[in-house]
């Protein structure tokens, strides 16, 4: 036990911290404008949006490597004249793991401005509240369950991916080394007895953060009254 | 004064129809609109808000809302609106519910005051009865002192004696604010108590404009009273037959002969009228 490496775990949280943050701020406008919108491009948004549900992580991978590398336009760019390396550290994590957690911090969050009711919201336009107040105001108070949803499972997904992240990462220690990668490697050099503790915590984490959420969601459908 | 000519090509369940309004209406009057479901009521409503677009013209005491150039947005038009459901905003208190349109505290007490809602003013909408969260409802469409009230079948959802009791709030708060105010309503008891005047819209025409005596009271003639109803069974006892009619929430019976039943059918809307005798009240 005295060789368990926590720094794995706490680069899995440090990156999901980071991405949810990011992706709520990034999903809060464009999940609010498909629950409104009437526009003929909102299947094509949300078919962009979702896109990473379906795709195998590898292509991802392999599409965010591609256009993201030195050889390519925005990787040379960045990296001349920034600076900055965009794949195979933690930005790149980051960044792809964006992509990839964004259908699930959207669709949570616009399910939930769909379902509000719809006079409620005219009702404050009428009392001359801009769209922007009555999205502040009225809007993201009445689906809090929706954002608990959103933010929990946008976490715990970035937590648990694993394909993007190797691809895109590698496995460097302290730096791109997440937990899930870590599991892998322990299994590939035989130790399962560390894959084991590794995997017992993961399960344990992942049970309790949904654990908490359904039971979050109930408690707050008996508080507002609905059944 | 409030002038409205607007027109809006509307797909019912009957296929297209064509909504056509023209309407003035002198301030402070209180204007009831009636008529079948899918006559375009709540769409001539949302119109007048400025939820729907529609073409043509609105003017309201000379400030143009709508016309072939601009149509103002529902945020700068000075309506309150009531709807069918409440819509109240669930995260915020009854009072806050208040503020949240206007600041003004003063206002907002004296309206929950008038409505006797003083003591719910802390509650959350959804620890509410309906009568009361539409009294909230009501109180919150008068607090940015809106030029016109509309209301969408406010009460629909509300039992009788409820109903009794928002009526009188809905004519406390008229008469003292004097807003112009239209109301979607099918009731007539509510119309004859709230409304100068009534309109009655059937497939998007205005077909009947008057005062609400004039257009609820269905005798004519010689008959001393006349109740509108449907038909809803014509039995055969012995030579004659009986025509069980529903009015209302009540059903009565009326003697046809031969010839009267078969010229009816069941389900057929028809008024029941006397003209032999003078009906008492007991």
């Amino acid at each position: 036990m005295s060789d368990l490496d926590f720094t794995p775990f706490l680069l899995s949280f440090k990156l999901a911290s980071i991405v949810t943050v990011i992706l709520f701020v990034i999903a809060i406008p464009i999940s609010w404008w498909l629950s409104q919108t009437k526009s003929k491009a909102k299947p094509f948004i949300e078919a962009v949006v979702s896109l990473p549900i379906v795709l195998p992580p590898s292509v991802i991978g392999f599409y965010i490597l591609y256009a993201l590398s030195y050889n390519s336009i925005i990787g040379s760019f960045f990296e001349d004249t920034f600076n900055v390396k965009l794949v195979f550290n933690f930005t790149g994590l980051v960044i792809a793991s964006c992509f990839y957690s964004f259908p699930f911090m959207v669709q949570p969050l616009q399910g939930g401005f769909e379902s509000l009711n719809k006079n409620m919201l005219e009702a404050s336009y009428v009392a001359g509240k801009s769209k922007l107040q009555t999205l502040l105001h009225v809007a993201i108070p009445n689906i809090k369950p929706a954002i608990i949803t959103a933010i929990i499972i946008t976490f715990a997904h970035t937590v648990g991916e694993f394909g993007v992240v190797l691809m895109v990462g590698g496995s460097i220690p302290d730096e791109t080394k997440v937990a899930s990668v870590a599991i892998y490697e322990m299994v590939e050099i035989m130790d399962y007895s560390m894959a084991h503790i590794y995997s017992a915590i993961m399960l344990t984490l992942s049970f309790i953060v949904l654990l908490g959420v359904y039971i979050f969601n109930q408690k707050h459908k008996k508080r507002i009254g609905i059944s | 004064m409030i002038n409205i000519d607007i027109s809006k090509k509307l797909q019912g369940s009957n296929g297209d129809m064509q909504l056509n309004v023209k309407l003035n209406i002198d301030d402070g009057t209180f204007l009831a609109i009636s008529g079948k479901s899918g006559s375009g009521k709540t769409t001539l409503l949302r119109i007048l808000a400025g939820l729907e677009d529609s073409n043509g013209s609105l003017h309201v005491e000379n400030k143009t809302w709508l016309n072939s150039k601009k149509s103002l947005a529902p945020q700068e038009r000075d309506i309150g609106f009531v709807f069918q459901d409440y819509a109240l905003f669930s995260n915020m208190s009854v009072e806050d519910n208040l503020l949240f349109v206007n600041k003004d505290k003063n206002l907002a007490k004296e309206l929950l005051e008038l409505t006797q809602l003083s003591q719910l003013s802390k509650r959350l909408p959804n620890t509410l009865s309906g009568g009361q969260q539409q009294r909230v409802a009501l109180c919150r469409a008068f607090m940015n002192r809106p030029k016109l009230l509309l209301m969408d079948e406010p009460l629909s959802a509300l039992d009788p004696a409820m109903r009794a009791k928002l009526q009188n709030d809905i004519l406390t708060l008229h008469k003292k604010y004097k807003t112009t105010t239209i109301m979607v309503s099918h009731d007539p008891s509510e119309i004859y108590k709230l409304a100068s005047r009534v309109i009655v819209l059937e497939n998007g025409e205005i077909i009947q404009d008057g005062d609400a005596k004039d257009i609820l009271l269905k005798t004519k003639g010689s008959q001393k009273f006349s109740l509108r109803g449907e038909i809803i069974d014509i039995l055969k006892a012995d030579i004659i037959f009986v025509a069980v009619v529903a009015i209302g929430q009540q059903i009565v019976e009326v003697v046809l002969d031969d010839e009267e039943a078969s010229s009816f059918k069941v389900g057929q809307v028809v008024d029941v009228g006397t003209k032999a005798f003078a009906p008492s009240l007991y």
